[in-house]
């Protein structure tokens, strides 16, 4: 953590409409941002206090037509050189934007580093000292409510495993590093290589989800609910089942899987309960609709699913109730069958479409797709703020730690001796550890001494 | 009636490898300087392991002679084997390790403590240190003479209230069956000092005569030794040397011990301290790791004139009667003797977090200490430390700065950071994976890294420092011309490239990136690099690594540059944390605690987080504004 790194931020609000602003400060700000920006002049040739009108382009592609502003040490904010990018707005936009500015080194801004640069470089008096802590302290009480939050505890579940890979292996080499007498490392090499490839895979995954705009949550929390029998399970395999989607075992286990992530289009659906939703099937009506109740709150998106073939009833009208206020598609399920239920009976009720379907040959899946794809498009189901930046952090977190695997797969290629292999894992290590908050500490000798037998 | 009362500079309490770094240091500047020992046959003793150095231990052993300490010195003239571990990985992990024999190193220590100025030897027990205002002025003797002094050096090893065990059998006694020093905690916990109980052990020494090798493997040592000093003519040390052997326990041996484990005092709780994990008994390696089948012991001489042999890797509190029958289980001991029993030991030593990183004590002004007290473990974990705290005590007498080597400088500051900050709840073992910046401490680098300072220090002559100087100018000149040679496909090169099985030229490269090759080095080039100039071999070797691993060197230099600059960040001495707003609750504690010295040691404490430190930087900005 360099104090005077230069460091990046979405500044305004996170939303699809109106302008986007990115900022940039520190020594080199200007010099980083004219590596991705192609306009009449070069931004290092601008007076301070002057707009450019330009592109942003990154790796030989145009994302937006911008405007950049130039502010040069001391007159900013931060008495930083500054770069402010005046995009188009949409998520998307400024979140490449925000990519090809990391990708030029800098460093994604921690909570409230803006207003802390600006109070130590002497921009703010010290009467402003205290609030600046509030500031500090606030965030890290919001990344703390992040950590709770249902979805982060996937993405953590996730690091923590390939955490646990790795560290095992620098274990591995450690111990035989301080004992090289009762721990040998012959044939090692091509072992790791094999782990490594598995874990750079997994890396390059989520580091890819985010370029289509999904990889900022990990998911859309989704909840299938219906009645017992209307079809919901049959809606969960129809989706798993398609060629298209990656559908993964988020649990890690098979048998208790609660979860399944199902990539639609790039968007990325936590589908909740996925036990529960084939469970539920079987049992009866009122313990099924409660369960199913029980999951709208936590819920972002859900798919209800009626079945259009037997009439509404008390059961139906509870759901409705219950989710009137939530961001709804409602599947008019088993169309193929003699329909008993229509689209303006129940679209007077919720809140979002409903789409005539069939879960069984797969009518409407198209129209399904389109609608949560415009959905999140248009912000519907998208991001505050906070969790963002967030994620952008995770974003540079992980593409820092699939480099260091990278590196890893280059020693061994170039037959670079173990203990060189380490530095990179370890590098690894500690930049997963940043996504969920986790330093190093005692980790490497808790698993030394646990796993390896070593010493006199 | 009439007491012995004498005054010195200062006063160090123990002979054991810190005590005599400790006393040497202080001496050596100049300081009048008297060395306590409970046993003046137990100076500089190797209580466990026939050994110094190995993995980490070994830079340990060259970082100290780097800075002039003594025991890369004393080992280089009375070893009887030498190793370079890990030769097939690379530089950074590459540790010297040689075989002592323990009776010379130990003799050989006390001639040079005898032959130092300044220096004087007493067999006596300190049992209370004289405290001050909060400031040390002396210590008293068991006997009842007052030594008064302006500092104390602690380095009473596994000495304090030591007890030994095996079995139901307990002796009140220090290792070796020697006297422990019972009086001396009690003098410390008056003046405030926080006092841990830690545990270790030491496998059982067998009659050499009654071991058949024939059974085992025999181990030798290197072709061509290297010593540990900088100062020792390589040439000095290529000796006959002895060997060692390698054999392994088995199942037999395995059921034996389960068959016992109730009548171990550790796992019948009579064991209060907290033991290694790193060094476990071969109790705990059975029940830990129960699937192997089998456990390598290393069968070791303890000298030239003893017929001990030490088993390495079978440490043990089991009784008598079982250690006999456990032994007698290994190929080749089976009708092994025992001279020595196996036993686990027992002793007080200190929260190291009481201690600045000058290893000074926080509450009183002038006392130090060193070594397996700061809850340490190992001979040269033990002696770097007891240099350090020797200099710092005898700076601070002198009115000068003291000196705190840092993680990126040296495994010596990396041990020491670690002890006076992080929490330690077992003895503290280096390992090179503990070193984050490893690639830049080399064993074979500790000359340039730490050389200067002993010299700005004083333990390191004009001359020596003149040659670091001038090997440093050298590695850069010779560095940057090799950049700069083009070599073309000449016949005689793809000849060389061809012997070495590597890929022939098809274009013109540089000298560097020949040297960079896997299979190649920059000795193996010389033949068809014409203008190369005669250089010393330090010159090469270090030539060749910083080309071939360059890119890595690189990388972590950078990290250095990140690490110095958070570590520069000094906390002022008057710091209230009280008046540090938004501190968590538990930061506030630890940070009123542990009083880091910069910002870079705040971010290491256990439960200070990145947050807390964000907190803290902008409260000490509003501090030095005001």
């Amino acid at each position: 953590m360099g104090e005077f790194d230069t460091i990046c931020a979405i500044a305004s609000a996170m939303t699809n409409s109106g302008i986007g602003i990115i900022r940039v400060s520190g020594d080199d700000a200007i010099e980083k941002v004219d590596n991705i920006f192609q306009g009449k002049n070069k931004l290092s040739d601008m007076d301070s206090h002057t707009v450019s009108y330009g592109h942003i382009v990154f790796k030989d592609k145009i994302i937006d037509e911008v405007m950049v502003l130039v502010l040069r040490a001391p007159r900013t904010y931060t008495r930083e050189n500054t770069i402010e990018i005046d995009c188009h707005g949409g998520i998307i936009v400024m979140q490449q934007i925000l990519k090809a500015v990391i990708a030029q080194g800098v460093r994604p801004a921690d909570p409230g580093e803006f207003t802390k640069r600006a109070f130590l470089n002497g921009r703010i008096d010290l009467s402003q000292a205290e609030s600046v802590m509030d500031i500090i302290d606030s965030k890290s009480a919001l990344s703390l409510e992040n950590s709770k939050n249902q979805l982060f505890g996937l993405l953590s579940k996730k690091i923590k495993s390939l955490r646990e890979s790795i560290i095992y292996e620098i274990a591995f080499i450690e111990s035989a590093l301080d004992d090289p007498e009762h721990i040998s490392l012959d044939g090692y090499e091509d072992r790791l290589l094999e782990k490594v490839k598995i874990i750079e895979n997994d890396l390059k995954k989520m580091i890819d989800s985010a370029d289509n705009g999904s990889m900022v949550r990990d998911g859309i929390k989704t909840s299938i609910i219906g009645k017992p029998n209307a079809g919901k399970s049959s809606l969960l395999n129809l989706l798993s089942k398609k060629d298209r989607a990656i559908v993964t075992d988020i649990a890690g286990t098979t048998r208790d899987t609660l979860e399944e992530q199902i990539m639609l289009r790039g968007i990325s659906l936590i589908i909740m309960d996925t036990a529960g939703i084939r469970e539920t099937e079987d049992v009866v009506e009122a313990i099924g609709v409660k369960k199913a109740i029980d999951t709208i709150d936590d819920s972002d998106l859900i798919l209800y699913v009626v079945d259009s073939s037997t009439k509404l009833d008390e059961n139906d009208k509870h759901i409705i109730e219950k989710i009137k206020d939530s961001n709804v598609i409602v599947l008019l399920n088993k169309s193929d069958l003699n329909s008993l239920v229509t689209e303006e009976e129940i679209s007077d009720m919720v809140n979002g479409p409903v789409i005539t379907f069939s879960a069984k040959n797969g009518d409407g899946l198209d129209i399904l797709e389109d609608k949560i794809d415009e959905m999140f498009f248009s912000g519907i189901l998208s991001d505050d703020h906070e969790i963002y930046i967030t994620n952008a952090r995770h974003l540079n977190a992980l593409t820092n730690a699939y480099n260091s695997m990278a590196n890893v797969k280059y020693s061994i290629e170039m037959s670079m001796p173990e203990d060189f292999l380490s530095i990179d894992l370890m590098e690894a290590y500690t930049q997963l550890g940043y996504i969920i908050g986790e330093s190093i500490d005692d980790d490497l000798m808790d698993e030394i001494f646990s796993k390896f037998c070593t010493g006199k | 009636m009439s007491v012995v009362e004498e005054t010195y500079d200062v006063i160090v309490v123990g002979a054991g490898h810190a005590g005599c770094e400790a006393a040497l240091a202080s001496a050596r500047l100049g300081l009048q300087t008297i060395i306590f020992t409970v046993s003046m046959d137990s100076v500089a003793m190797m209580p466990c392991n026939p050994n110094i150095g190995g993995s980490s231990k070994g830079h340990l052993v060259r970082e100290i002679d780097a800075l002039g300490g003594e025991m890369g010195v004393n080992i280089d003239k009375t070893f009887i084997q030498s190793k370079m571990l890990n030769k097939s990985k690379g530089p950074a992990v590459h540790s010297l390790r040689a075989q002592a024999d323990k009776a010379a190193y130990s003799m050989e220590m006390r001639r040079t403590l005898q032959n130092t100025d300044n220096l004087t030897l007493r067999q006596a027990e300190v049992s209370e240190i004289i405290v001050e205002d909060g400031k040390i002025t002396g210590a008293k003797t068991f006997s009842g003479a007052t030594y008064h002094a302006k500092a104390v050096v602690l380095c009473t090893g596994t000495y304090l209230k030591a007890r030994c065990l095996y079995g139901d059998v307990i002796e009140h006694t220090g290792p070796n069956g020697l006297k422990a020093a019972n009086y001396l905690t009690d003098s410390l916990k008056e003046n405030g000092i926080e006092i841990y109980r830690f545990k270790t052990g030491t496998p059982a020494r067998i009659d050499g005569d009654t071991i058949d090798y024939s059974k085992m493997e025999e181990q030798f040592g290197d072709e061509r030794v290297v010593p540990f000093s900088f100062t020792t003519n390589p040439e000095d040390v290529q000796i006959d040397q002895v060997s060692c052997f390698l054999t392994y326990t088995n199942e037999k041996t395995h059921e034996i011990i389960r068959a016992n484990l109730d009548r171990s005092p550790m796992y019948s709780g009579v064991i209060e301290g907290t033991g290694p994990r790193y060094c476990p008994s071969i109790e705990d390696k059975v029940v830990k790791f129960a699937d192997k089948d089998r456990h390598q012991l290393f069968v070791e001489p303890e000298g030239l004139n003893t017929n001990e042999m030490y088993i390495g890797g079978m440490s043990s509190s089991l009784p008598e009667d079982v250690q006999y029958e456990m032994y007698r289980t290994v190929p080749g001991l089976e009708n092994a003797r025992i001279v020595r029993n196996a036993y686990a030991i027992e002793y007080d030593c200190i929260n190291a977090n009481q201690l600045y990183p000058t290893l000074e004590f926080k509450k009183i002004k002038g006392l130090f200490s060193g070594g397996q007290f700061n809850g340490s473990s190992g001979y040269e974990e033990a002696a770097c430390q007891g240099l350090i705290a020797g200099v710092n005590a005898a700076l601070e007498i002198l009115g000068r700065e003291q000196i705190v080597l840092d993680r990126s400088q040296s495994y010596i500051g990396v041990l020491i950071d670690d002890l006076v900050t992080k929490e330690n709840h077992e003895p503290y073992r280096m390992m090179t994976s503990r070193a984050e910046y490893r690639l830049l401490l080399r064993q074979d680098n500790a000359d340039m890294r730490l050389t200067p300072i002993g010299h700005e220090i004083g333990l390191i002559s004009d001359e020596r420092y003149n040659w670091v100087v001038t090997k440093k100018k050298l590695i850069e000149e010779e560095i940057d011309r090799v950049k700069h040679v083009n070599v073309g496909a000449r016949a005689e090169v793809q000849e060389l490239l061809k012997s070495y099985n590597s890929i022939p030229l098809d274009h013109g490269v540089t000298m560097a990136d020949l040297i960079r090759r896997p299979e190649l080095d920059y000795d193996k080039l010389a033949p068809i690099d014409t203008d190369r100039p005669d250089l010393h071999y330090e010159v090469r070797q270090q030539v060749n690594i910083e080309i071939k691993y360059e890119g890595y060197i690189t990388r972590q230099q950078k990290q250095v540059n990140d690490f110095k600059k958070i570590e520069s960040k000094k906390i002022p001495d008057e710091i209230d944390y009280d008046d540090v707003p938004s501190l968590r609750i538990e930061a506030r504690q630890k940070l009123k605690a542990l009083r880091p010295l910069n910002i870079g040691q705040a971010s290491r404490i256990s439960g200070v987080s990145p947050a807390d430190i964000s907190v803290l930087l902008v409260y000490l900005e509003t501090f030095n504004r005001k």
